[in-house]
């Protein structure tokens, strides 16, 4: 098992974060939402295959505005999940690990994920 | 449980149902968007073709994968009680296995149950 004596601190409320540390832990928080969201995605997939009229109802599904809400916030974890997991894959192959580029990297996931997500609603709505 | 789902196996599941993920999320809207589906029949049409079932199919056996390394991840990070860990990450496993079976009813049965 773990050896207790070891300093541990993972309080991310108390932790000044650098970009590459803030990348890093939203890909995590997204990631997180995501697996919770996974059951709510596969309901929709299932309500598109069995009828017609479940397919026809989804369309419907978004004039609820907590759904939007939480559309939008999904929409902000895939993208962002998906950006920064490119990152990391590059990272793994050694691509852009350099402190000024990792961070300059880790920037632009943060910010460009926003900006796509924000982009993406704004075009939709 | 050792094998795929720990250690230095488990974090090349994670990046190996990454790089499917990754290439489903930008094929897939794709070719959606190309099919241009605005119809149940079509949709249901679309769905039955096997090349696309069996990529959903993966889809879903990727993201299940990599959802058990990512939350088995966060588990060891804050659950520290030994048996407490075994008990969530059980749960977790039961949960994924679930949705795996329920999701691969609604691709290939074209049911699951409910609604």
């Amino acid at each position: 098992m773990l050896d207790k004596r070891r300093p541990v601190f993972l309080n991310l409320l108390q932790i000044r974060m650098p970009a590459t540390a803030m990348a890093s832990i939203l890909h995590r928080f997204s990631g997180v939402l995501l697996f919770f969201a996974l059951p709510g995605f596969i309901y929709l997939l299932q309500l598109s295959l069995n009828s017609e009229r479940g397919f026809d109802s989804i369309a419907g599904l978004f004039d609820s505005l907590v759904i939007r809400v939480l559309v939008i916030g999904l929409l902000w974890s895939l993208i962002h999940h998906f950006f920064a997991g490119i990152r990391f894959l590059l990272l793994d192959v050694e691509a852009g690990i350099s402190k000024t580029t990792a961070r300059a990297t880790a920037r632009l996931v943060t910010f460009g994920s926003l900006l796509i997500t924000i982009v993406i609603v704004g075009v939709c709505l | 449980m050792k094998g795929v789902t720990t250690g230095l196996n488990a974090w090349l599941l994670q990046r190996l149902t990454a790089v499917y993920l990754l290439l489903f999320m930008v094929a897939m809207p794709v070719t959606l968007f190309v099919l241009d589906i605005d119809s149940y029949a079509e949709w249901k049409n679309v769905m039955a073709v096997p090349v696309m079932a069996m990529t959903w199919v993966l889809f879903f056996a990727c993201m299940i994968g990599h959802a058990w390394v990512g939350i088995r991840d966060v588990i060891i990070d804050y659950v520290h009680a030994f048996r407490m860990r075994l008990v969530i990450l059980a749960l977790l496993a039961f949960w994924l296995i679930s949705l795996l079976i329920w999701v691969m009813q609604v691709l290939l049965l074209g049911s699951g149950g409910i609604a």
